[in-house]
């Protein structure tokens, strides 16, 4: 039996008096695409942002690769909160695509594509140059590698930010909400670079998402949070297709009537 | 001619002045990247220190620092800080750095969060987090004012006269003292050659209000 890549443990978490986390248990397999929907405010973004260590649960274990991210064991073998050498070991497979793609606007395509595995990783500069131009290439900008981020459009600016999450080679990477900041003619060719993504394989996937036929057309599974739970999982045709719960039924129909 | 004599001796104080001007702007940028950055580190004792400096610094007046700096410390506690240039750029520099930490830090809190969320994200350290994506988005964006504070910088060091450093005005002040009825042509000569002197920090100024409005250095 394989063993999970990511594990949450009765994960919860607070924003002062506000529990947007009520204990949540899930394991995501190496290579498994998962799609997590839900109202806004159900929790469906801080889920992914505690795994990137963007914030810190209240309640709870997270596991990669086994290994506890947010507590590790001092010399004397108590367990406590991690430093930041422990959490940038971990967080080393994991890598996220935001919503607002937060590219680095003082620097070109191409250097937001080489910064980190040049400083970071430490990896020789032509050779990363050499990948970073592959990349950009499969992404389909190989024209504006010398531009800066300002000069692109939303689409061109998260296929960038898409290339330069992957230049870190994770083993699981998180979208959130990726094409909600996008003019709607431009969300498709965002979307196929992901599907490319998935079709391509090894790497796990959590994708925060509002594209519901996506998810059906990508996803292995399907959560549905609401108000800090999962409230119903599975393939995502059972999910989107033949809901069971009333609040998820609920959802789905608001979703298709708004569009 | 009166003009020309004027004129030439009031070039012997302009080195003064530029040398002062010039040691003042190094240092203040110094102390204000360093004063800047210690208010935003996470770290009481660093973020108090700084605050208490900025804020003596910031609440008392230059002229008085500098006569501090000059006559009371030596007095009080033996403490002689070398020449008297020295003495000037050390009060000037902290002065100045005092209020520019204030730009510094607020650029630095202006960068926009998802910067440093996209850096954790790529697993920068946090020294590489400031020193490659935060520092050089910040600096772009206090360069205006900072240009500000130059122009500043170079007017207040017309008060190092007054500890006794032969700078421009020190030299305008003899000459009127023996040629009274010259007054208005050395203090007209005077604020010319300062007025000529702030042209490249005015240049530099609207160079950057230039640069910082387009938020990315091109090429």
């Amino acid at each position: 039996m394989e063993e999970p890549i990511v594990q949450y443990k009765n994960i919860r978490k607070s924003f002062g008096d506000v529990e947007v986390l009520k204990g949540i248990n899930l394991d995501i397999m190496p290579g498994e695409k998962v799609a997590l929907i839900g109202p806004s405010g159900s929790g469906k973004t801080t889920i992914i942002r505690l795994l990137m260590t963007l914030e810190q649960p209240t309640g709870g274990i997270i596991e990669v690769n086994g290994e506890n991210l947010w507590l590790m064991q001092n010399k004397k073998n108590e367990l406590v909160e991690a430093d930041d050498k422990h959490l940038r070991k971990i967080r080393g497979d994991i890598g996220m695509v935001f919503q607002h793609f937060n590219l680095f606007p003082h620097m070109t395509i191409l250097e937001n594509c080489m910064l980190a595995p040049t400083i970071v990783k430490k990896k020789d500069k032509a050779d990363v140059k050499k990948t970073a131009l592959e990349m950009l290439d499969k992404v389909g900008l190989s024209d504006k590698v010398d531009l800066y981020p300002s000069q692109l459009s939303g689409g061109q600016k998260q296929r960038v930010a898409m290339a330069r999450a992957l230049m870190m080679r994770p083993k699981v990477m998180l979208f959130d909400e990726v094409t909600s900041a996008l003019d709607p003619e431009l969300v498709g060719e965002v979307l196929e670079v992901i599907r490319d993504l998935a079709k391509a394989g090894d790497m796990a996937m959590i994708l925060v998402t509002h594209e519901m036929d996506f998810a059906l057309d990508i996803a292995d599974r399907v959560l549905f949070l609401n108000e800090g739970t999962i409230e119903e999982e599975g393939h995502p045709t059972e999910i989107l297709v033949n809901p069971k719960s009333e609040r998820l039924k609920d959802f789905l129909t608001r979703f298709t009537n708004s569009r | 001619m009166a003009i020309t004599e004027i004129t030439l001796m009031l070039m012997r104080g302009i080195k003064v002045t530029l040398i002062v001007l010039v040691l003042s702007i190094i240092l203040s940028s110094l102390i204000a990247l360093i004063a800047g950055l210690s208010r935003v580190y996470h770290n009481k004792l660093l973020t108090g220190f700084t605050g208490f400096y900025v804020e003596i610094f910031r609440g008392t007046s230059l002229i008085v620092q500098l006569f501090w700096f000059s006559y009371a410390l030596p007095g009080l506690f033996n403490i002689h800080l070398g020449s008297d240039i020295w003495v000037a750029v050390l009060a000037i520099s902290l002065n100045y750095g005092a209020y520019m930490s204030e730009i510094v830090r607020g650029a630095i809190l202006s960068v926009p969060q998802g910067q440093t969320e996209a850096s954790i994200a790529l697993n920068l350290t946090r020294f590489q987090r400031m020193r490659h994506i935060i520092v050089p988005q910040a600096i772009r964006m206090m360069l205006p004012e900072y240009g500000n504070y130059l122009i500043q910088i170079l007017k207040a060091t017309s008060l190092v006269s007054l500890i006794g450093l032969t700078d421009l005005l020190y030299y305008g002040n003899i000459y009127r003292s023996t040629h009274l009825t010259e007054a208005p042509t050395v203090y007209m000569i005077i604020l010319l050659l300062y007025f000529l002197l702030a042209l490249p920090l005015i240049g530099f100024t609207r160079k950057m209000e230039k640069v910082a409005k387009k938020g990315v250095v091109h090429g």
